[in-house]
C-alpha cells in the first residue's frame, strides 16, 4: 500500500486496483469544524481533477477533487451523519471515496508523504 | 439638511485630522471628465418635509384606494384587514433599521422572529420546514422549479393552465437563459381544473408538475390525483399558493403529495402596496433541504448553554458559493415576514379558521347574487375566496365602465390573457372579510345598470 | 410628629456582589423570552372576526381535516412578545451601525409616514390604469431621477433587491449580444474583489466567470483585464467604488477597452452612495448599473430585506430591459407590459416579477430624494466620504490599513488583521465591539485582504458620534494586539454568547416541533 498527495490537499491510498481519497489534515484543519460532506454516487466515471465531492465547514464551501481517474465503488456513507469524522480522523476513518483505477501511471505525477510535508511547511 | 448631522465647524476640523485641503482632494481619484462643478445639473434642490409631504400627498390623493370604493380585486393581490398593531410592531426601531442578523449575539430578535415564521409557514403549508422567504410569490415559484431540476436532474417543468400568468411570464423569462423547458398553457373558462390533461403531459423526462391552489380562476385542484401521477416518474409536485388564508379552510398542499410549496404571503401583515414588497413562502420537506433556496434561520445553543438562532446552511447562499450558488437570491424579504408573523400569531389557528370561514362565505354569498345579474355566469364550481364569472360581452371595459362608476370590481381576465377571445368574457372576483353586503349590492347593481 | 410610618429609607446597598442567577433568567431590562409555540394556544386569538353569514360551503371536498397546529396570542401578549424580542436587536436608530458595503444610514421616518398614505399603501397592482395614475407618477418621477443621477439612458424598476438586480443587467447584456448573433461570447470578466452574488448571478444565467486579479494598491488590474478581453467575452462586472471603498481610477479606460473588444460594462452599483450627486456612473462608460435604494436611498433594511434594486441602462442595452415598466403618452401615465411591448419594445427580455417592483420602497426613496434635492445628494457623499476619511486616518495607527497608502479611500475604510497578536482574529474584534455597544464592521469581507475589517460610517453620523467609535474601536484593537483573553470570550454583556453554529449546521433544527417527552427508563 502506499499514499500519495495533492497539491490541493487530497490524499489518495493506492491497494491494488483500488484507491481510498480524502483530505489532508492540514486540510481538515484549515476548514474547521466541517459539518457536511457530500460525496459521490458508487458507479460514477471520474477523471482525474474532476470535482468529485463537497465538504463544508460553517463559513466555507470547497470542492474535492479526485487525485486520479476511475469508477467510485463506494462513497463514506458514515460522513453523512458525523461529518466530525473529517476533523477527527481526516487521514482514517473520515475518508470519502474508493475508486478502482484507470490508469496507474497518473499517481507518478502526485507527492509522497514527504514532499507534501515539505509543500505544506512552505505555506 | 436635517438628516446630516456634521456642521462647517466639524467638516473643517476632521479634513484637518485627515490632512486633506478641501472636500475635493478626497475625490482625487475620479477622472477629470468625469468631475461636476456642482449639483448635477436638471434636478431641483433640497425641501422641507413639509413640502415632500405635501407634493407626495397629491399623487397619492390621484389614486383610488382599495378602501374608499367598492372592492373586489385578487389574482394574486389580496386586501385583508390587518390588524393595528402588526404596523405598530414593524415600525420599531429595533425590527425596521437592522440589518441582516449576521451577528446572531445582538439580532436574537430577528433570528427568533424568523424561526418562528419558519415554523409557521411550514405548519400552514404542511411541510417540514420552510426558508426565511424569498422575494414574493413568482420568484419563489421559479426557484422551486430550478431546485427541482437540482432533486430530479431533469430539466421539464409541466405547468397547469391555472397558474398566475405573471408568474409563467416569470419562469418564462428565466427559462429562456437557463435552457429549462416549460410545458405551459392557457386556462379554460370552465368550472374543472385541467388536472387530466396536466396529468397526460407528465412523463419520464418531467422533473416537477407547478399547480396553483386554488388556481388562477379560484378553482381547486385535486392535488393528491397530480401528486400521485408525478411520483409515478419520480417527478416532484409543486403548489403554488397566492392566497395563504385559504388554508385556514383547505387542506394544506404538503399534506396533498406536494414535494414543494411556494406562496405569497402578502395577504397576511404586508397589505396591497401596489404590487410590493411582498414575501414568497417557500417550504419541502426535510430531505430536500440542502437544495433549498434562499436564508434559513435554524436553533442552536450558545456558549453557556442558552437557547439561540443563528443563519445556518448559509454555504447553500452565493455569498460562499459564488458562483456555485443554489440560487440568485441573497436577501429574504425580512419585515415582511416579521408582519406576515405577527399577523399570523394574532390570529391563531382559531383566528385563521374563523377568517377563512368569513372570506369564504361571503365569497359564496357574492357569488349567488352575482350570478342573479341579468347575462352573468358563474364558473366554478369550488372556490374558496374567489371565483371567475363569465360575462355577456368582454370583461375588460366592463371593469373601466364600473371603475368610472366608483366599483372596483374584479380583474378581467383580457387584462391577465390579452388576445386570449376564449377568456375575455371572464371576470375574477375576490371576495374577502373586507367587503360589505352593501359592497356586494353595490357591485351588483353597476354590473347590472353597465351590462344592460 | 409622625416618624416615616412606612420605613422606606433610600439605601445604595454594597457595589460589588450581585451577579447571582435569577429566577426568570431575566436580567433587569434584558428580558428572556420563549417561542410563540411555547406560550401560544390554538384556543387564543388577538383578533376578533365579524360573524360569517351561514351560507352553504362550496369548497367541495377540499375542506381542511387537520389541524394546522398554529399558536395564537391575544393582542396584549402579541404586543409584547414582540416589543420583548425586539429589544434583542441592534439597530441605526440605537447606534452607529458600520457594516462595510450595507450603508447602514438613518431611515428618516418621513418616508414610512408617505409610504403608508392610502393612497399609495392600500392600492391593488391590478387596478384600472385610471385609477392607479398617482402610483405610476411616483415610479416615473423616481425614475427620472435616477436617470439623471447616473446619466443613464432608462432604467427598470421591477428589480426586487440588489442582486436581483444584477441579474437584470446580466440578462440584457445576454439578450443584448444574442440580438447581435454573438451568444458564442460566454465569459463575464470579475475582478477578485467582487461581491459573492457577482459570479453568482454571472453563473446563473449561463455565464462563465473568470477572475481579474486586483494591484497592490487595491484596484482592478487594467492591464490584466485588457489582455483578457476577446472576442469570447460578454462582458465585465466590476464594483465602484469598489469592495475596498477605492475608486476605480481606470473605469472610463476599462469601458472603453471592454466596448472596444464588443463587451459590455456591468457596474455593481452597491456602493453608489459614495458618488451620488457627485459623480455619473453614465460619465464613465457604464452600461448597466444596480442601485440599491436601500443603502443609497435609505429605504429600511426591516432585518434582512425587502430591498430594491432599480437597474439603470445605456442607450444600447435600453431596449432589452424588461417588462413593464411606466411610460407617459398624451399626459397620461401607461404600463408597459408583454400586451403592448410587441409595438415598441419587442426586445424586452421579458418579465422578471409579477406586477411592478417594490412600489413600497419607491416612495421611501422618492420622499428621501425630494428630502435632499440634487445639492443634498452631493452633500451625502461628500459627508460620506470625509466620515469614513476621518476613520480611516484615526485608527491607522492601531489597526493595519492595507491600502492606507493607496490615497484617500471613498465611503468605507478598510483594515485587517495584520498587527494583531498571535491568536487573535479579527472574529475577537467584532465580538469586542459589541460589548462596547456596536454593532460590528462588515467581516472578512472583501476576500482580497485576510481577516478584512471593512467600516462604513455613513454621513448620517455625527462627528462626536464618529469620535466614540473610533474610541472604541481604537481601546478593542489595543487589546486585541496586547492579546488580552478577554476578548476571545466576548461578547459577555450581550443577550447571548457566541453561539454554536457548526451544530446548528450539523443538526439542523430548521422548525419547532412539540418537544417529545422523555422516555421512561424501562421498569425492571
Amino acid at each position: 500500500m502506499s499514499r500519495y498527495f495533492t497539491q490541493e490537499h487530497e490524499w489518495i491510498e493506492v491497494d491494488g486496483e483500488v484507491a481510498t481519497v480524502g483530505i489532508t489534515e492540514y486540510a481538515a484543519g484549515q476548514l474547521g469544524d466541517i459539518v457536511f460532506v457530500d460525496v459521490p454516487e458508487e458507479g460514477k466515471q471520474l477523471t482525474k481533477g474532476d470535482d468529485a465531492a463537497v465538504v463544508e465547514s460553517v463559513k466555507a464551501a470547497s470542492d474535492v477533487y479526485t487525485p486520479a481517474s476511475g469508477t467510485v465503488l463506494e462513497g463514506n456513507a458514515a460522513l453523512a451523519d458525523n461529518p466530525a469524522l473529517v476533523n477527527e480522523d481526516p487521514e482514517g476513518e473520515g475518508w470519502f471515496f474508493k475508486l478502482t483505477l484507470r490508469d496507474d501511471s497518473e499517481l507518478e505525477e502526485l507527492m509522497d508523504e514527504d514532499k507534501y510535508a515539505a509543500y505544506v511547511a512552505r505555506l | 439638511m436635517r438628516y446630516l448631522p456634521l456642521t462647517p465647524t466639524d467638516r473643517a476640523d476632521m479634513l484637518a485630522t485627515i490632512g486633506a485641503d478641501s472636500i475635493d482632494a478626497l475625490f482625487v481619484d475620479v477622472p477629470e471628465s468625469a468631475r461636476l462643478d456642482g449639483p448635477v445639473p436638471g434636478l431641483p434642490n433640497h425641501a422641507s418635509e413639509l413640502a415632500v409631504e405635501r407634493h407626495l400627498s397629491a399623487l397619492a390623493a390621484k389614486n383610488v384606494a382599495a378602501g374608499s370604493v367598492p372592492f373586489f380585486l385578487g389574482c394574486g393581490a389580496y386586501r385583508h384587514h390587518v390588524p393595528a398593531s402588526v404596523d405598530h410592531l414593524i415600525q420599531r426601531g429595533e425590527y425596521l433599521t437592522a440589518y441582516t442578523p449576521y451577528q446572531p449575539e445582538i439580532a436574537q430578535g430577528t433570528l427568533q422572529m424568523l424561526f418562528e415564521f419558519q415554523s409557521q409557514v411550514a405548519r400552514m403549508l404542511g411541510c417540514d420546514v420552510a426558508n426565511a422567504s424569498m422575494y414574493d410569490g413568482s420568484t419563489a415559484c421559479w426557484e422551486a422549479v430550478t431546485m427541482a431540476r437540482r432533486v430530479t436532474r431533469k430539466v421539464k417543468a409541466v405547468f397547469s393552465g391555472g397558474v398566475h400568468p405573471h408568474y409563467v411570464s416569470v419562469a418564462k423569462t428565466m427559462a429562456k437563459f437557463t435552457g429549462d423547458v416549460l410545458d405551459t398553457t392557457q386556462p379554460w373558462l370552465v368550472a374543472e381544473t385541467d388536472d387530466d390533461r396536466l396529468i397526460e403531459k407528465i412523463d419520464a423526462d418531467t422533473s416537477c408538475v407547478v399547480v396553483q391552489y386554488p388556481d388562477i380562476l379560484g378553482r381547486i385542484p385535486d392535488l393528491q390525483r397530480i401528486a400521485d401521477a408525478a411520483h409515478a416518474v419520480k417527478a416532484l409536485l409543486i403548489a403554488v399558493v397566492t392566497e395563504p388564508v385559504a388554508l385556514g379552510a383547505i387542506e394544506a398542499p404538503g399534506n396533498l403529495g406536494a414535494d414543494i410549496v411556494v406562496g405569497e404571503g402578502q395577504s397576511l401583515g404586508v397589505g396591497l402596496q401596489f404590487g410590493g414588497p411582498y414575501v414568497g413562502l417557500f417550504a419541502c420537506s426535510e430531505k430536500l433541504v440542502r437544495q433549498m433556496p434562499g436564508r434559513l434561520c435554524g436553533e442552536t445553543v450558545d456558549a453557556e448553554g442558552k437557547r439561540g438562532f443563528v443563519l445556518t446552511l448559509s454555504t447553500r447562499e452565493q455569498h460562499i458559493r459564488r458562483e456555485k450558488a443554489t440560487s440568485n437570491i441573497c436577501t429574504n424579504s425580512g419585515l415582511c415576514a416579521l408582519a406576515f408573523s405577527i399577523h399570523l400569531t394574532l390570529l391563531g389557528e382559531k383566528g385563521l379558521r374563523q377568517l377563512a370561514e368569513v372570506n369564504h362565505a361571503k365569497a359564496c354569498a357574492a357569488a349567488e347574487r352575482l350570478a342573479q345579474v341579468p347575462g352573468v355566469e358563474l364558473v366554478n364550481d369550488s372556490f374558496f375566496n374567489e371565483f371567475t364569472l363569465k360575462l355577456p360581452t368582454e370583461a375588460r371595459p366592463v371593469v373601466r365602465e364600473l371603475a368610472d362608476r366608483g366599483v372596483l370590481a374584479g380583474v378581467s381576465l383580457g387584462r391577465l390573457y390579452p388576445g386570449e377571445d376564449g377568456l375575455a368574457n371572464g371576470l375574477v372576483v375576490a371576495v374577502t372579510e373586507t367587503v360589505t353586503e352593501e359592497d356586494i349590492e353595490a357591485l351588483a347593481a353597476a354590473l347590472t345598470e353597465v351590462l344592460a | 410628629m409622625s416618624v416615616n410610618q412606612s420605613g422606606w429609607r433610600p439605601a445604595m446597598g454594597e457595589a460589588t456582589g450581585g451577579a447571582q442567577a435569577t429566577f426568570t433568567g431575566n436580567r433587569a431590562l434584558m428580558l428572556e423570552e420563549a417561542l410563540i409555540f411555547e406560550i401560544g394556544s390554538a384556543e387564543t386569538t388577538g383578533v376578533d372576526i365579524d360573524e360569517a353569514p351561514k351560507v352553504a360551503s362550496r369548497l367541495g371536498n377540499h375542506a381542511r381535516k387537520s389541524a394546522i397546529g398554529l399558536p395564537g396570542l391575544s393582542e396584549p401578549e402579541a404586543v409584547r412578545h414582540y416589543t420583548r424580542l425586539s429589544r434583542q436587536n441592534y439597530a441605526i436608530d440605537l447606534g452607529l451601525f458600520p457594516l462595510g458595503s450595507c450603508t447602514m444610514k438613518h431611515n428618516p421616518r418621513l418616508n414610512e409616514r408617505m409610504a403608508r398614505l392610502p393612497g399609495f399603501a392600500d392600492l391593488h397592482p391590478l387596478g384600472p390604469i385610471d385609477t392607479v395614475q398617482g402610483a405610476l407618477e411616483v415610479i416615473h418621477q423616481l425614475a427620472h431621477w435616477l436617470v439623471t443621477l447616473t446619466n443613464m439612458d432608462s432604467v427598470a424598476m421591477s428589480p426586487k433587491a440588489g442582486a436581483h438586480g444584477e441579474l437584470c443587467g446580466i440578462l440584457a447584456i445576454k439578450a443584448a449580444l444574442e440580438k447581435r448573433g454573438e451568444g458564442h461570447r460566454k465569459v463575464i470578466l470579475v475582478p477578485e474583489s467582487a461581491h459573492g452574488t457577482n459570479p453568482a448571478t454571472a453563473a446563473f444565467a449561463g455565464f462563465t466567470v473568470k477572475d481579474i486579479p486586483a494591484t497592490a494598491d487595491g484596484r482592478v488590474d487594467t492591464q490584466a483585464l485588457k489582455d483578457r478581453l476577446g472576442p469570447d467575452v460578454a462582458g465585465v462586472m466590476i464594483t465602484n467604488p469598489n469592495t475596498c471603498g477605492l475608486f476605480e481610477r481606470d473605469l472610463k479606460e476599462i469601458s472603453d477597452a471592454v466596448h472596444a473588444a464588443g463587451g459590455y460594462v456591468y457596474c455593481d452599483g452597491a456602493n453608489f452612495n459614495a458618488i451620488v450627486g457627485r459623480v455619473r456612473p453614465g460619465d464613465l462608460g457604464v452600461d448597466a448599473m444596480h442601485i440599491n435604494l436601500h443603502k443609497t436611498f435609505s429605504t429600511p433594511h426591516g432585518g434582512g430585506g425587502p430591498g430594491s434594486g432599480p437597474v439603470v441602462f445605456s442607450k444600447a442595452l435600453t431596449p432589452f430591459a424588461p417588462l413593464p415598466f411606466v411610460e407617459q403618452q398624451d399626459g397620461r401615465f401607461v404600463l408597459v407590459e408583454e400586451e403592448t411591448a410587441g409595438e415598441h419594445h419587442a426586445d424586452s427580455f421579458g418579465r422578471m416579477v409579477a406586477f411592478h417592483g417594490q412600489m413600497g420602497m419607491f416612495t421611501r426613496a422618492l420622499s428621501y430624494i425630494l428630502s435632499h434635492g440634487a445639492d443634498g445628494l452631493k452633500q451625502v457623499s461628500e459627508d460620506a466620504v470625509l466620515n469614513a476619511n476621518y476613520v480611516l486616518r484615526s485608527l491607522e495607527g492601531t489597526l493595519d490599513a492595507p491600502f492606507g497608502s493607496s490615497g484617500p479611500c471613498m465611503h468605507e475604510a478598510l483594515f485587517s488583521d495584520a498587527n494583531l497578536a498571535q491568536g487573535f482574529s479579527t472574529l475577537d474584534v467584532a465580538k469586542g465591539l459589541i460589548d462596547e455597544g456596536y454593532h460590528p464592521m462588515t467581516v472578512y469581507f472583501p476576500l482580497v485582504v485576510h481577516g478584512a475589517m471593512l467600516v462604513e460610517p455613513t454621513e448620517t453620523e455625527s462627528k462626536a458620534a464618529l469620535d466614540q467609535f473610533i474610541g472604541a474601536l481604537k481601546s478593542v484593537g489595543e487589546r486585541a494586539k496586547a492579546g488580552d483573553t478577554a476578548l476571545k470570550s466576548a461578547p459577555h454583556f450581550a443577550p447571548r454568547r457566541r453561539l454554536d453554529e457548526t451544530l446548528a449546521a450539523r443538526k439542523p433544527v430548521l422548525a419547532w416541533k412539540e418537544p417529545v417527552a422523555p422516555v421512561a427508563e424501562a421498569a425492571e
